[in-house]
């Protein structure tokens, strides 16, 4: 499969199960992945090695906690001190109405063109072709997703968007798409995209950026970046929209720099970015560059449902840093785009099912090992297994029910399977009798199960039950010993 | 209801009742205890791993150290602000040097395609330094707009060895940030840089390519 093959849209959380083993059977996306994952690991490791990691670790997850328990209250008061500070801010219940707002901002300045940092929000709620659609072109900055958008595709990582490339099909991306020569010269390509973009920032008329932490007490807005593309896109256009999920604000000034210290640190293995850049109003008078207009746009899409309940909560802690996909056995050796959703990995599996739903997710919540790499390394300590576990039991029809789609992978054939097998194990003689059929006619038992025998060998009920066997055994050595009359079921040989 | 009240209700009125928030405890990210030296040397060693350039300067001799670094970086066109001192005695000190000073105090739309084209570096002042992250913070003024530290392909930043503080809890603490926030603070860790092909780096992807730091010690008397 090259890499111009996998057009946009084209992964669906539906077809998981396919997409897993297409990615599991492509050499080049597993060598991808791997060499970067090992290393991203290995970085983060190192970079935390001076710190007391666990009291940081706590701290971070503590004041994710502190935002969310004064969420309503904060994001008011963020509302109100942006607004003091001549921000105008927008609320969207979902994706769509984000995209309404944005365009229609866009619109009333009469923008054709927008250039974009990098947000995971807008990825989630279509912006690009929602403004495409709307006759705004809606470019890239961030280098990743300049490629990323360039060969048609989304992204696969949340941090690093283009991991699933090596360089010799981003030359060719950049070849087909812009006329680049072929090369792996990085340094070249980077040049190249640096004059090609340096054109749009200056022509642009909105830039749109996401934001990572909005402090409630300031009215500022914070973004993390190494690029300098974020600075451009929020310094350079005459008008800066910024786009954040309600989960994002944090109460003080103060509260940033242990987030800020947790995030680089997790997501790439860096002590610090290049830039932290930090907005708190358009441009005053008298000042000579940044935008004239600032515009926050809080979008819930899910996230106020998640908030209902007080084990689904933990998940709005995330800082978005992608370690726990960096950690995934399964992320490492199926890549992002099987997943088929925006966000992907361990954070993406206990995520999106709020956003879509869990019928068209159920397979995300199992797409997981449980070995709890991811729940080790998130640096505000979200118990990543245990909502991976809680989303199982929902998608079964066990959990609260309060999921999108709770019950959605309840089987039917599943359950009374299950049901007679419970009603036999308390029936001693029932059960009795079944084992001994079951034994006399094990060569009837089919070979194949379902997805249970892809790798496995179709059990076979033995012709003499371990129950009788054991009797037979005591009757030859002990013949005095009598077994009890009575008991819990006879156990099965296996 | 507007979405903004329809959010806030369901915020509101939580399923499972009110939360309760933790206290923070934030020793972990300050009580440092470097001495000035380790200060300095942290920064140091912290900002040239990200390939940021150091060169020690006094205050009485910086000028001439920029000067060099201008000729040895072959730039010819240097922007910089006007009232701040940095700028003030940069503009003094290489009047008649053959460099080409360009004002940035003016609006952007006005000249935003010689900003992007023409200039080969901006020299910028500071107001402090981080010790722990090897990090500069700047608050854009009029005199020193944001796309100073920007645009040009060469920054060169001006700090005083002594404005270095351990960590950036610290910065924000000790100067009252959150008491009135500018409309740009930043803080710079070293030149523009990407990993985004293949995890191989690159630097000066959008910003600068180069990140120059004149540390200013003070000059003692009659040295």
């Amino acid at each position: 499969m090259s890499a111009q093959s996998d057009s946009l849209h084209t992964f669906t959380p539906q077809a998981f199960h396919r997409q897993a083993h297409d990615a599991l059977g492509n050499p080049q996306i597993r060598a991808n992945f791997r060499r970067a994952m090992d290393g991203l690991m290995a970085k983060r490791r190192d970079v935390f090695s001076d710190w007391d990691l666990e009291t940081l670790r706590e701290l971070g997850a503590n004041i994710r906690l502190r935002a969310l328990a004064k969420l309503p209250t904060l994001l008011e008061q963020l509302e109100a001190n942006c607004e003091a500070n001549g921000i105008r801010v927008h609320w969207a219940e979902d994706g769509e109405q984000a995209c309404r707002i944005i365009r229609e901002l866009c619109e009333a300045r009469g923008a054709k063109s927008v250039i974009k940092g990098k947000s995971m929000v807008s990825e989630e709620m279509h912006l690009n072709a929602h403004l495409e659609a709307a006759g705004i072109t809606a470019l890239e900055s961030d280098l990743g997703e300049y490629l990323v958008q360039l060969n048609e595709q989304t992204p696969s990582h949340i941090i690093m968007p283009a991991i699933h490339l090596n360089t010799d099909e981003i030359s060719a991306i950049m070849q087909a798409k812009t006329g680049t020569k072929k090369t792996r010269d990085v340094d070249y390509m980077t040049a190249a995209a640096r004059a090609q973009l340096r054109e749009r920032f200056m022509a642009a008329d909105v830039g749109i950026s996401g934001v990572n932490f909005a402090v409630a007490e300031t009215g500022t807005l914070c973004l993390v970046e190494n690029e300098g593309n974020g600075r451009m896109t929020t310094a350079v256009p005459p008008m800066h929209i910024a786009v954040t999920g309600i989960e994002k604000v944090v109460e003080r000034l103060r509260d940033v720099p242990p987030l800020y210290a947790l995030l680089t640190r997790s997501a790439t293995g860096q002590h610090v970015t290049t830039y932290f850049n930090m907005i708190s109003s358009p441009r005053k008078p008298g000042e000579r560059d940044g935008p004239e207009e600032v515009h926050l746009v809080l979008v819930d899409n899910g996230r106020s449902s998640i908030y209902q309940d007080d084990e689904l909560l933990d998940t709005l802690r995330c800082i978005r840093c992608g370690a726990c996909m960096n950690h995934c056995p399964v992320y490492t050796r199926v890549g992002g785009h099987t997943y088929g959703t925006t966000y992907p990995g361990p954070i993406g599996s206990i995520l999106m099912p709020h956003m879509l739903g869990l019928e068209a997710t159920k397979d995300l919540p199992s797409a997981s090992s449980l070995c709890g790499a991811c729940g080790e390394v998130c640096p505000v300590k979200i118990p990543i297994p245990d909502l991976l576990v809680r989303l199982r039991k929902e998608a079964a029809g066990e959990g609260r029910g309060n999921v999108k789609g709770a019950g959605a992978k309840r089987s039917r054939k599943e359950v009374a399977a299950w049901k007679s097998w419970q009603w036999l194990a308390t029936h001693p003689s029932a059960w009795r009798g079944s084992t001994k059929l079951a034994g006399k006619f094990s060569v009837l038992t089919p070979s194949r199960l379902g997805p249970w025998t892809d790798h496995r060998t179709s059990p076979k009920p033995a012709k003499t039950s371990l129950h009788v066997l054991v009797q037979q055994h005591q009757a030859q050595t002990a013949p005095s010993a009598k077994l009890p009359a009575k008991g819990g079921p006879a156990k099965e040989e296996s | 209801m507007s979405a903004r009240d329809t959010i806030l209700k369901r915020l509101r009125e939580r399923m499972d009742g009110p939360l309760t928030a933790p206290e923070s405890n934030f020793a972990v990210v300050t009580h440092r205890g470097w001495s000035g030296e380790e200060r300095l040397a942290r920064f140091e060693a912290m900002i040239t791993s990200v390939h940021g350039e150091v060169i020690h300067v006094t205050d009485s001799d910086w000028t001439a150290t920029l000067a060099d670094v201008l000729n040895r970086k072959s730039i010819v066109r240097l922007a910089l602000g006007r009232e701040h001192p940095v700028a003030w005695a940069a503009r003094e000190a290489l009047a008649g040097s053959g460099i080409e000073l360009i004002d940035v105090d003016r609006d952007v739309e006005s000249w935003k395609r010689e900003q992007f084209e023409r200039v080969d570096a901006g020299l910028t002042s500071t107001r402090g330094a981080i010790a722990e992250t090897g990090s500069l913070w700047l608050w854009p003024t009029p005199d020193e707009p944001r796309l100073l530290s920007l645009v040009p392909p060469v920054h060169i930043a001006v700090l005083d060895a002594d404005a270095i503080e351990d960590t950036f809890f610290d910065v924000i603490e000790a100067h009252r940030w959150a008491d009135g926030m500018p409309t740009n603070a930043l803080l710079i860790s070293g030149p523009s840089k990407t990993a985004d092909i293949e995890q191989t780096l690159a630097y000066g992807v959008h910003g600068p390519k180069e990140l120059v730091v004149l540390v200013r010690h003070t000059s003692r008397k009659g040295a």
